[in-house]
């Protein structure tokens, strides 16, 4: 723990250090100079902090105190995976051959990288049981870009896009779903949910006609539960001419167990900073691998990476989508998640979703009385709760139960989400959590409802324990204060 | 290596469940088996066949993945001169060691303020350091890469005019070209490659230019932001960060909104990826930006004192402006972004801040005088000459005796990655010439040996 400032998030780096100092030196020019360019093209100033290493290495020590991570504690954000993330992997990672290969190396002089992206493309295809991987993508929504192109461009190929601008999107989809089909250029179908937390299948059929595009499903979905009857949807979508594209947020549950390609999905992204262990970052990178069927194939994002007999070599497919990044890719992620599959296996990786269904149900069971449950379990990957109860007899939002669980020191699940459930309260374990752990937040969560029940006062305070109370957000949006600037004197 | 990892029974050390914990879970849920947690799963398609390689224990991993690492060519040795997007910075040292403090790598988006200032407040630093080297007004969070980053910057455009194409100024890095293609297709954009600024009229939303451009020429962003708004259009540069230490910031000089790569001087090049996308606009199109955006503000009450009396609220960072966002515009938002690459960002800004303003100035001002030097011995040369395209920053055109592509394999043969064949392209200066790159960290001694090795070969040898 660094040294108490009043007002720490008050002063930036900006205003600390003095004139004249530094933090890293820079070799001297040892040869005749040449002329700059004109003046009119250079700068005539620059504002950027001056500190010393020992100080700047002590404000960003100070600021990771004011942070929570998956090495500190608990983090059952759901939907998230928030698994824990092997040292081994930053080591691979960081093996100077892989992190300084230039991009547009010779594939002779990489092919230690290329070997290893072909072979993770092999292993996701196995995993997901999809004929073709593309490993551009990003993240997990320009994964569901990259997909959604590709249907866009198959659509066009068959002399269909000006029929087909229609996407169906379940009501208990994440945001990223709906936002995609628009940056394709669709129109977005909102599909409600069933009593049952699937899709309500009676509207989906009355849906499906020939103005249909795709179909985009979470499965499992948000809820934590299996999509009803998934591959007799799939049947059904593809009777009507559309595709199926999966959204793989929710892989960590049924990592071989089943495979999306078995059960007629088209194309499916994956993000492999929650499936396979790569780290969240503070909000990235991660990598939104995109796999797909056979069909689909000549779609895929470049490059690809293709096995040309001697050498591995970079291609792209013949009726690419195109780019996704200036080059190939999150590699250094894509490194990681390479050598948490090799580190499990198959049988590892049933380990692995095992685990995190046994461990999201153990949650339910100890947890279930306390709160109410508007879709069943028992569950997969994740449990949805609801404070509604909370709220209506004892004022207490989900809001304040999130903030309630900081003091108890966990990080909370994510809240207010999927939108289907009044004051949600999503909650993914995750495999790597001890039983010991569950039953801890378990009796958090418990301990936080007899609170609410009991009225106490510190729901409404909570946090008291965090480096920082509540957060006035509405003046935050409403005078918007998003740089730094100089004092005023 | 075809060992299973373990004994018999134990759990993956990436597990904690035992057995018997396994047992008392179940037992709690009334199964029998773990197979049960699953019904729900279609069970004709339970337990597919897969085909992975087996396990393998965490020494075998690292003595697998070494042997792999030492197939690449060894790139701190082996002379490149290889540029055109990905650049060899000197990256501060505490850059690598602060992002790997677990605190900022294993979190994720602030969804929970109160236990993530770290990231928030680094996110602010990251929004400040941004603005100051593009002369922005404001910054987001960083999106995926430059190129990604300037098609949301296009799409931004069209938003705010209305019109339905852009512009994107040769010469340009061709991935971004692609990328912005990519991004156009999906929103029924038109993208018109153009070679002038005078080819720019009112159907444009947007002219892009790429400061240095990808043959390195230094551009006078003002004529293009000038020639852009006189026919209605905004003014877009995709710039390299680093040189913008040296070279006038763009929003000086008129830009509207400015992109940039932040990768190199913040996690080395890796291959391309990961990078950070720069994304910063003029404050009136602060509502039509793409991404996660951080705020200031204070706390609603200030903290409890010892003698029970409430303090002055401190200062914190939130995430702010989300109504642009997916998770709560849904299909309405200006883009679908969600994970971006803040661990990336928060390295670029460290090491940004590392250098401070006369670190950056100096830091880019050797790579311009290396390069040139470089350039200078290289057109001293019998046969070789530099194409002069005006002021260039850290890549310059060379053209030999022989066609660009026997060179370049003339010099792969001597172990010299001489730079990117651009020979193809339509611009004069390009015709029979390759692409070489000199920056800030390329060793003297590597020069050496692609000045010594373009002589044998111009002489023939």
């Amino acid at each position: 723990m660094s040294a108490r400032e009043q007002d720490f998030g008050a002063r930036l780096a900006f205003d600390r250090g003095a004139p004249g100092r530094r933090g890293v030196d820079v070799p001297r020019f040892e040869g005749v100079p040449h002329a700059l360019p004109d003046a009119s093209l250079l700068r005539t100033s620059l504002r950027l902090p001056e500190l010393s290493q020992p100080e700047l290495v002590r404000y960003y020590t100070a600021l990771s105190d004011r942070n929570y991570g998956v090495d500190s504690g608990t983090y059952p954000l759901g939907s998230c995976t928030m698994k824990y993330n092997p040292k081994l992997n930053e080591a691979v990672a960081a093996l100077s051959g892989f992190a300084e290969a230039h991009p547009l190396s010779s594939p002779l002089d990489v092919q230690g990288t290329l070997e290893t992206l072909f072979e993770l493309q092999a292993a996701l295809a196995q995993i997901t049981g999809m004929a073709g991987v593309g490993l551009a993508p990003a993240a997990g929504a320009h994964g569901e870009l990259a997909g959604i192109l590709m249907i866009k461009r198959a659509l066009e190929d068959r002399g269909e896009l000006e029929r087909r601008r229609r996407v169906l999107v379940p009501d208990s989809a994440h945001g990223t779903n709906p936002a995609t089909a628009a940056m394709a250029g669709f129109t977005v179908t909102q599909i409600p949910s069933a009593p049952d937390g699937s899709m309500d299948h009676e509207v989906l059929e009355r849906e499906l006609d020939d103005t249909v595009a795709a179909l985009m499903v979470t499965e499992p979905n948000t809820l934590g539960l299996w999509e009803r009857d998934i591959d007799e949807v799939a049947a059904k979508v593809h009777a009507a001419g559309a595709y199926v594209y999966g959204d793989g947020a929710n892989l960590n549950a049924i990592l071989g167990q089943v495979r999306f390609g078995d059960l007629g999905f088209d194309v499916v992204h994956l993000n492999l900073h929650k499936s396979f262990s790569t780290p969240h970052g503070g909000g990235g990178p991660g990598a939104g691998p995109v796999c797909c069927s056979a069909e689909l194939l000549p779609y895929l994002p470049a490059p690809v990476v293709v096995n040309g007999g001697e050498v591995y070599l970079l291609e792209r497919p013949e009726r690419s989508i195109g780019q996704m990044q200036q080059f190939h890719g999150n590699v250094g992620v894509l490194l990681r998640a390479y050598t948490y599959i090799r580190s499990l296996g198959l049988e590892g990786l049933r380990e692995i979703s095992t685990n995190a269904a046994l461990n999201a149900n153990y949650l339910w069971a100890l947890v279930r009385d306390a709160y109410d449950l508007p879709y069943g379990g028992p569950v997969l990957h994740e449990v949805v709760f609801s404070g509604a109860r909370q709220r209506r007899e004892h004022d207490v939002r989900t809001y304040d139960i999130a903030k309630r669980l900081i003091d108890y020191g966990f990080h909370p699940p994510t809240v207010y989400f999927p939108l289907i459930v009044d004051e949600a309260l999503m909650i993914e374990p995750t495999e790597s959590e001890s039983r010991e752990s569950v039953e801890a937040l378990a009796a958090a969560l418990v301990a936080i409802a007899e609170e609410a029940a009991r009225g106490d006062e510190a729901l409404h305070d909570a946090p008291v324990t965090a480096p920082i109370g509540r957060l006035d957000e509405t003046a935050a949006a409403r005078r918007p204060i998003l740089r730094w600037a100089p004092r005023e004197a | 290596m075809t060992s299973a990892t373990g004994a018999e029974g134990a759990p993956h050390p990436y597990v904690p469940a035992t057995e018997a914990d396994t047992r008392i879970m179940l037992d709690r849920l009334g199964l029998t088996s773990t197979a049960q947690l699953f019904d729900a799963l279609p069970a004709d398609h339970r337990d597919p066949s897969i085909e992975l390689p087996p396990a393998l224990a965490e020494a075998e991993v690292l003595r697998l993945m070494r042997s792999r690492a030492a197939m690449n060519a060894d790139a701190l040795t082996r002379p490149s001169f290889l540029g055109a997007g990905a650049y060899r910075r000197a990256i501060p040292s505490i850059v690598p060691y602060l992002i790997s403090r677990s605190e900022f790598m294993t979190a994720y988006t602030p969804y929970q303020p109160e236990i993530s200032q770290g990231t928030l407040q680094s996110a602010f630093e990251y929004q400040s350091v941004v603005c100051e080297l593009t002369g922005m007004d404001v910054s987001n969070t960083g999106l995926y890469d430059v190129a990604s980053a300037t098609a949301e910057a296009c799409l931004l455009a069209v938003r705010s005019t209305g019109r339905r194409a852009v512009a994107l100024l040769e010469p340009m890095h061709p991935g971004t070209i692609d990328v912005v293609r990519t991004y156009a297709y999906g929103a029924g954009v038109s993208v018109d490659v153009v070679r002038g600024v005078d080819e720019l009229d009112a159907v444009h939303a947007c002219v892009v230019v790429q400061q240095p451009d990808f043959l390195g020429t230094i551009h006078d962003v003002e004529a293009v932001a000038n020639a852009a708004h006189a026919v209605g259009a905004l003014c877009v540069v995709a710039a390299d960060p680093f040189a913008l230490g040296l070279l006038r910031s763009p929003g000086d000089a008129g830009a509207d909104v400015v992109t940039g790569e932040g990768r190199d001087l913040a996690f080395g090049t890796q291959f391309g990826g990961p990078s950070v996308g720069l994304f910063a606009a003029r404050e009136a199109h602060l509502r039509q930006m793409p991404g996660r955006i951080v705020g200031q503000t204070r706390e609603l009450h200030g903290p409890r004192e010892a003698d029970g009396s409430e303090g002055a609220p401190r200062t914190g960072y939130v995430l702010t402006l989300q109504a642009r966002e997916q998770f709560i515009r849904r299909e309405r938002a200006t883009s679908n972004v969600s994970t971006g690459q803040s661990l990336v960002a928060l390295a670029f800004t460290i090491a940004v801040q590392a250098y401070g303003p006369h670190g950056m100035r100096e830091a880019a001002t050797l790579c311009y005088q290396r390069a040139h030097e470089a350039a200078a011995r290289i057109g001293a040369l019998p046969g070789y000459d530099i194409a002069e395209r005006g002021p260039w920053f850290q890549e310059f055109l060379v053209r030999g005796p022989l066609p660009a592509r026997e060179i370049l394999a003339a010099l792969e043969v001597r172990g010299i990655a001489g730079g990117l064949d651009v020979s193809g392209r339509d611009e004069e200066a390009a015709q029979d010439a390759f692409l070489c790159c000199v920056t800030d960290t390329t060793p003297p001694e590597h020069v050496d040996a692609l000045v010594e090795a373009l002589a044998e070969i111009g002489a023939g040898r």
